[in-house]
């Protein structure tokens, strides 16, 4: 395969990510407007708020981790969306998912966190630094019980790949989340709060920290994080997809699959209250750490 | 170039997208200053659903298009104002809420609030009333929003060509001037 066609699919990866992630983004404000007995915006809002920022005429900038810190984001994030297989057996979107395997996507993944920090620190801002430690303490309690989970089915499968596990269930018809259940209800139970979604939104909560991470940025730089934030958002949707559902050999059976996860995150997120930070951890390692020793057990037994 | 941009006999295909972007994408600082800020919750909840046109809270300035000055503004206060105007990204607009900041309206004769509003910030929508009711914000909005799509809403460039007319202005009410530096 020539240079020229793994860039020309790597974009064209990355653009229906986007498209996918944005318009995702966009019903879900619908749909908590519409849970709230309003009209709510369009569906099409987000791609207008990105469009506005990137087209405001001055960006302030404290320094270059600060200029760096959007960039991190998003380069993660398109990283990911092309390390994990979106079309099991297209020759076009293969994109790089040959060579990563689920060890690296779970190394990458708080990348574009980490790299928010260090450019949150030169802000200066305090709410930021409230926004990063508390998103830092949800990070450490969701990826544990995540990771627990993801290494059970490593275990059960006998593979670290993505691709083999998509391969494994597209062979044999049948999703992991029926072949090893406490597994998926791990990753399930802590899906909310790899998002910021739902009861776990500490982080930004706007109240009270003036938006937590965020503050600081404006202009063209929020319209990079949030761009990255969508297309890191349908990522992480279509790594959970591949994992226990089964992956998808098209692009409207990833949407229907994604989108039914996602419709989970939304709902969570409208009928359950903010937690405080401590609540959250405990609720992370609570049942979530529970359902991911049984996983092991269930690997262990049979 | 810079005239050129966003002039109405000269309005350019781009500039017609990004002010519909920029129309229908309206992150409100709502600077609860005075009465008028009882009217903001109403107006951007359910009942008169201010999302429908995109207006949206932004918690900081630097997220934020609208600055909201909801009522009567004390000279302390003014100070805040100006440095959260300054601190939010062009292009910003500024709404006036009710008499208090168009005359003064029932202060105008306090001995520390300011009369007129747009000596001091470029104001580009002002709503009557005291207090305008949440029709009248959304209306004040819809007006805010042809302004910005005809290219008018240009309350930000004057500021930065008059800044030593507001500036002067500004240093004759406030007595302690001791701004920070910072970028904006």
């Amino acid at each position: 395969m020539n240079i020229w066609n793994l860039l020309l699919s790597a974009i064209v990866t990355t653009l229906l990510g986007f498209i996918i992630g944005v318009t995702y983004m966009g019903i879900r404000r619908k749909i908590v407007a519409l849970a709230q007995n309003r009209y709510g915006p369009p569906i099409y809002q987000n791609f207008l708020d990105i469009l506005k920022f990137w087209s405001k005429e001055s960006n302030i900038y404290h320094g270059v981790m600060h200029h760096l810190a959007p960039l991190w984001m998003i380069a993660m994030a398109i990283t990911i969306l092309l390390i994990v297989p979106t079309q099991y057996g297209s020759k076009f979107f293969e994109n790089l998912s040959f060579n990563g395997d689920l060890i690296l996507i779970l190394y990458l993944m708080p990348f574009g966190q980490l790299g928010m920090a260090l450019g949150v620190g030169q802000t200066g801002n305090p709410n930021s630094a409230i926004g990063v430690t508390r998103g830092l303490s949800l990070l450490v309690g969701s990826e544990i019980p995540f990771i627990m989970a993801l290494i059970a089915v490593m275990i059960q499968y006998h593979t670290t790949s993505v691709t083999d596990l998509v391969r494994i269930q597209q062979e044999h018809h049948t999703w992991i989340m029926f072949s090893s259940p406490f597994a998926f209800l791990a990753a399930l139970c802590v899906l909310p709060a790899m998002f910021h979604a739902g009861p776990y939104e500490v982080i930004i909560a706007p109240a009270e920290l003036a938006s937590g991470p965020m503050s600081e940025f404006g202009g063209k730089y929020l319209g990079t994080m949030m761009s990255a934030g969508s297309i890191f958002m349908f990522a992480k949707l279509t790594l959970f997809v591949d994992v226990f559902m089964g992956g998808s050999t098209n692009w409207l059976w990833l949407i229907v699959k994604t989108f039914t996860v996602y419709l989970f995150v939304i709902a969570v997120g409208i009928i359950m209250p903010r937690l405080r930070t401590e609540q959250a951890i405990r609720r992370l390692w609570g049942w979530p750490l529970v359902f991911a020793i049984l996983a092991f057990i269930q690997v262990a037994l049979f | 170039m810079n005239r050129a941009f966003n002039d109405r006999e000269s309005q350019k295909i781009l500039d017609i997208i990004k002010n519909f972007a920029r129309k229908n994408s309206l992150f409100i600082l709502a600077y609860g200053t005075g009465c008028g800020a009882i009217e903001i919750p109403p107006t951007i909840t359910s009942r008169y659903d201010a999302e429908r046109f995109g207006i949206r809270g932004a918690a900081t300035p630097r997220q934020a298009d609208v600055l909201l000055i909801t009522g009567y503004l004390s000279v302390k206060t003014l100070k805040r104002v100006i440095r959260a105007y300054e601190q939010m990204q062009d292009p910003k607009y500024v709404m006036g809420f009710g008499s208090c900041t168009i005359n003064g309206g029932m202060y105008w004769d306090s001995y520390n609030t300011i009369k007129q509003l747009d000596k001091y910030i470029p104001v580009d929508v002002y709503i009557n009333g005291c207090m305008p009711r949440p029709e009248a914000v959304i209306a004040g909005f819809v007006k805010l929003q042809q302004l910005i799509q005809q290219g008018k809403a240009l309350g930000w460039k004057h500021y930065k060509e008059n800044l030593e007319w507001y500036r002067q202005n500004q240093q004759k009410v406030i007595k302690n001037w001791r701004m920070p530096d910072y970028n904006w």
